[in-house]
């Protein structure tokens, strides 16, 4: 029973304090051989979370580990003074490096700055390529492990939760979500922009460079039906289709293969045109004048210029590819301050919740320190009363009890009502200090 | 209380359209839902105020300019909110919202405040004829709106000038879809609209057809949007060419809502 009410206590010291620790370094302050050396894969940062708590500096953990970053998120324990050092010895340790080693490239915050950090993290506004939306993915892929491994607390789980929501709010709501940056991203958006969804449609690749296969990447990913891929050398065209799950054409039937499919993207080498101006053009009349994309991604370009003339033909080569993603990246920086006084807002939610919590934890506490003296002093006095009644006595126990209610009920009634959140982080600082609650019970 | 009602209903429009167009800029779905509820409440506020109209005069208002103008932007309104309703796409609202709040502020504001005289044309055959040949009116406007906004957004995606708004409009695809179905309700409704004047005819004259430049010039429209229909789906023509054809049909019913009303007709004014 005792012990029960020790952990109580010490969870509610824990709340109140909620500090948070985060150490970490990325592409601004690391080499890629450096963040390749500190990365965890999925097992190892489950593992190093477990170990941070295990080894009573981190009550709770979370190890965000992307190919740009490298970093540990923690509420140390009440019983460590210096998390942030322990947590870098950990994390040099962890990856059998010395801490000088790593020293100078990592960044350490806490607190407000550390949930500042992680909100930039997960709006984009953080990685190499701004605005990108994979890291929310590995944002919520991270911190789902540690939940699912008992890493996370109260703490952690309100922070991700609120990152998470910050990184959704600002794709959605600002430009930095929906401009493609990348040349085969920015041909799917405009072949959606053309056809809606990809999924009743078909697309044909002409040859395979990089960017292709790119390309077919997001194709797949979209949902395309049918991809069908055409080569000069007829084995090349089956590897390429294995590779791609898709059909392999003869290189002769060109033309019939240009019926079926309502995107088309050319990636050969080689001086001549691969697609004329007269065979799209037959195979348009084969197709009913049914729209198609061509994306030209060969350099000489594979396509005749005099193709995008056919009617319902769409024609986009890399270097228009190239220009919208220029284009796009100048108004992504403009989006910037959107995207920044989103993630104040959120802040400021979290802070709330922050100072709800610390208040409420406060006033616990401090009602549990009161109940303690109160009891002591009825033991005391009520045994030299020898008069009262046990009636008596009950009513004096019950009249002291509501009297600590009412006195503690009226300051916290107050700080929850107060709107200024640091006010109000400054005045449960000073009920703290008044009451003197961080001094520890013998 | 009608004028209130009209005010209200202008209001509500007013704001369904400032947050049609926050949404077209901001993409933030719940600004989406607002539009769309602002909207559907200007819809519902919009057709008591024309109930009560038509209580007074005792028929739908077809009588006046004013009248017709308001039950027709009152169709439009509700048309849109079918097609969004059912293609799921509300990038679209900030182009069609112009239109319903043109026609309904032109009611609220100038209608003279005198009551009318009860109109000879009564009943609910009469009234469905009205209703039914301004609701197609209504909804070769949209497809209108629709295809303009097809040939603009093709013109940008051939000269590869695309931006923000292109990103956010519904695709071309899409785009010709919604003008495909609100071609189709305008059909069937100037279908049903036209059997239902012959009957009104037939009833009131003793013949089907009265040989009023009206029929012929409604009769003229139906066919070309039949045609349109027709091309719009399997040859050639879909795309581009069809979405001009689309135009060019609405000019047609722009001349019989305006000349033919006006000037050649003996038994139609404003509608």
């Amino acid at each position: 029973m005792a012990s029960d009410e020790n952990t109580s206590g010490n969870r509610v010291r824990e709340m109140a304090a909620m500090r948070i620790a985060l150490i970490g370094l990325n592409h601004r302050t690391a080499p890629v051989e450096l963040r390749e050396r500190v990365a965890f894969s999925a097992e190892q940062a489950r593992q190093a979370a477990q170990e941070l708590r295990e080894q009573g500096i981190l009550e709770e953990a979370v190890v965000l580990s992307t190919c740009n970053r490298s970093e540990l998120y923690g509420v140390p324990c009440e019983a460590v003074e210096n998390a942030a050092g322990a947590m870098e010895c950990y994390f040099a340790a962890f990856h059998k490096l010395s801490p000088e080693e790593i020293n100078r490239s990592l960044y350490r915050h806490s607190d407000e700055d550390a949930v500042r950090h992680l909100f930039r993290v997960a709006a984009g506004l953080d990685s190499m390529l701004l605005g990108e939306t994979e890291i929310i993915g590995q944002v919520r892929q991270a911190y789902m492990a540690a939940f699912e491994s008992g890493a996370t607390g109260p703490v952690l789980n309100r922070l991700f939760q609120n990152a998470l929501e910050v990184g959704k709010r600002v794709r959605t709501e600002t430009e930095l979500g929906t401009r493609p940056m990348s040349a085969a991203f920015a041909a799917v958006k405009l072949a959606e922009q053309i056809f809606s969804h990809l999924r009743g449609h078909q697309a044909l690749i002409l040859g395979a460079g990089a960017m292709g296969e790119q390309l077919v990447e997001h194709l797949r990913d979209r949902g395309i039906a049918h991809i069908y891929v055409a080569n000069r050398s007829r084995d090349r065209a089956e590897e390429l289709a294995r590779r791609f799950e898709g059909r392999a054409c003869p290189w002769e039937e060109l033309v019939q293969a240009l019926v079926l499919p309502d995107i088309v993207i050319t990636s050969v080498g080689g001086t001549d045109a691969v697609l004329t101006r007269k065979m799209t053009e037959r195979a348009m009349e084969a197709r009913g004048g049914r729209a198609m994309f061509v994306i030209d991604l060969g350099v000489p370009r594979n396509v005749e210029a005099a193709v995008a003339d056919l009617y319902n033909v769409f024609l986009y080569t890399i270097d228009d590819l190239t220009e919208i993603v220029e284009e796009n990246k100048r108004a992504r920086e403009k989006e910037i301050p959107r995207a920044e006084a989103l993630i104040a807002a959120q802040l400021e939610k979290f802070r709330d919740w922050q100072t709800k919590v610390q208040g409420a934890a406060v006033f616990a506490e401090l009602r549990r320190k009161l109940e303690h003296e109160r009891e002591a002093l009825l033991d005391e006095y009520l045994g030299e009363m020898k008069h009262l009644s046990q009636e008596d006595r009950l009513r004096v126990r019950r009249l002291t009890s509501e009297l600590l209610d009412r006195i503690v009920a009226q300051p916290a009634s107050h700080l929850r009502k107060e709107r200024q959140q640091r006010r109000r982080l400054q005045e449960i600082e000073a009920v703290r200090e008044l009451f003197e609650l961080d001094e520890k019970e013998e | 209380m009608n004028q209130l009602l009209d005010y209200s209903a202008l209001a509500f429009y007013a704001a369904s359209l400032g947050f049609y167009v926050w949404h077209l800029y901001g993409n933030e779905r719940l600004i989406g839902r607002v539009a769309t509820t602002c909207l559907s409440g200007g819809v519902v506020l919009h057709y008591l105020a024309l109930m009560a109209r038509a209580r007074a005069v005792g028929s739908v208002p077809y009588q006046d300019l004013y009248g017709s103008m308001s039950l027709f932007g009152w169709l439009l309104a509700a048309t849109y909110l079918g097609i969004e309703r059912f293609h799921r796409q509300r990038a679209v609202g900030p182009f069609v919202l112009p239109f319903v709040l043109l026609f309904v502020a032109a009611e609220a504001f100038f209608s003279p405040r005198i009551p009318l005289p009860h109109p000879a044309a009564q009943g609910p055959l009469f009234a469905l004829h009205v209703t039914s040949n301004i609701l197609a009116s209504a909804a070769f406007a949209l497809s209108f709106v629709l295809s303009v906004l097809y040939l603009v957004q093709n013109r940008h995606l051939r000269d590869h000038r695309v931006g923000t708004v292109i990103f956010r409009f519904p695709a071309l695809e899409v785009l010709e879809l919604m003008s495909r179905s609100s071609v189709t309700v305008g059909v069937c409704a100037l279908g049903f609209g036209m059997a239902l004047g012959s009957v009104w005819a037939h009833r009131l004259m003793g013949r089907y057809v009265t040989g009023d430049p009206k029929e012929i010039f409604s009769v003229l429209t139906l066919l070309i949007y039949l045609g349109y229909l027709g091309v719009a789906q399997k040859t050639s023509w879909r795309g581009a060419r069809s979405s001009v054809l689309c135009v060019a049909n609405f000019l047609v019913v722009i001349f019989n809502y305006t000349v033919v009303n006006f000037y050649l007709s003996k038994y139609h004014r404003f509608f």
